[in-house]
């Protein structure tokens, strides 16, 4: 039998550990895009939008 | 009149991805500011305050098992608001919300059942009843882990985005299910004590470090959602330049 506060710790942990995972996550995430659209435009691929305004299908 | 044609027309400048991008860059910062200072507030509210005659310490556990479990239900509500602007208005963003809230919510929905399971052990003697409450809150869960697969499973955002509308429709049927479970049956799960037609009925000394934390959870979701809304765009035009360059690249090779 676990005393109280070990349950009360036990949430807090699980929860600073889940937000931190979804933090973590969609910061990675991001940087991982940011650099594949940076690698794609060095290489000379740039949208079609940004030669013709208003041609964006997404 | 002209104040409503006003705000549709601020409503549509968001349906351009672009803008939506440069009003994300600015927002972010600032909310991800705010999240923090709040849940500073809340957290220490949280462990400062006096425990429960009853619960005991276990009364801390309400502060981030309630605010989980208000967002896992408020994530599906946005995506099903997502879902009808993907259905009725073709709303180009709205697939993109509905897609970069699904983990988001299956997130808290997993936290919303842990904790309460961790509330359950020491208060109900058991870490789970299958009581309408629990169960509907375990297939909400599952519907999100559904989404997601399902958003995965299909490559073309553009032929998932109205089969997922369909189904997170569908499943909202399960957001006032769970509302009202704990009044339609007779569940272990307690009934409402802070959203009720006459007010909360808890006392003050818990009702405020749970309205703190649920205000910092709710702006820690919205934070998180506009900026995976973003990553979601980023993604779609690395999709998109990527098969441009393909098509580029297949007619310099047929060209003489």
């Amino acid at each position: 039998m676990m005393s109280h506060a070990a349950y009360v710790i036990a949430s807090y942990a699980v929860a600073c550990a889940t937000v931190a995972g979804l933090v973590f996550w969609v910061i990675g995430d991001g940087r991982a895009r940011r650099r594949e659209l940076k690698s794609l435009e060095a290489a000379g691929i740039r949208r079609r939008s940004a030669e013709a305004p208003g041609g964006e299908a997404q | 009149m002209s104040e409503n044609s006003l705000a549709i027309r601020k409503f549509s400048d968001l349906a351009n991805p672009t803008r939506f991008l440069a009003l994300a860059d600015r927002v972010l910062p600032w909310m991800a500011g705010l999240t923090i200072l709040l849940f500073a507030v809340g957290l220490w509210l949280s462990f400062t305050t006096e425990g429960d005659y009853q619960q005991g310490e276990t009364v801390r556990i309400m502060y981030v098992h309630v605010p989980s479990a208000w967002l896992s239900m408020m994530c599906y509500t946005v995506m099903a608001i997502s879902a009808l602007g993907t259905l009725v208005w073709r709303h180009p963003l709205a697939d993109v919300s509905a897609r970069a809230a699904a983990p988001i919510g299956a997130s808290f929905t997993f936290l919303a059942l842990v904790t309460g399971s961790l509330w359950g052990k020491p208060m109900w003697g058991t870490w789970w009843v299958w009581d309408a409450r629990l169960t509907s809150v375990f297939v909400l869960f599952l519907m999100y882990l559904g989404l997601m697969a399902l958003n995965r499973a299909m490559e073309d955002p553009a032929r998932s985005a109205r089969v997922s509308a369909v189904l997170v429709l569908v499943g909202f049927v399960n957001i006032p299910i769970i509302k009202f479970s704990v009044e339609w049956w007779n569940t272990l799960h307690q009934p409402a004590s802070v959203m009720r037609l006459d007010g909360p009925t808890i006392d003050p000394e818990f009702l405020w470090p749970l309205m703190i934390m649920a205000v910092a959870f709710t702006l820690l979701f919205f934070t998180l959602h506009i900026a995976a809304m973003r990553n979601e765009i980023w993604r779609r035009r690395v999709t998109s330049l990527r098969r441009q360059a393909a098509r580029n690249a297949g007619r310099e090779s047929l060209a003489p």
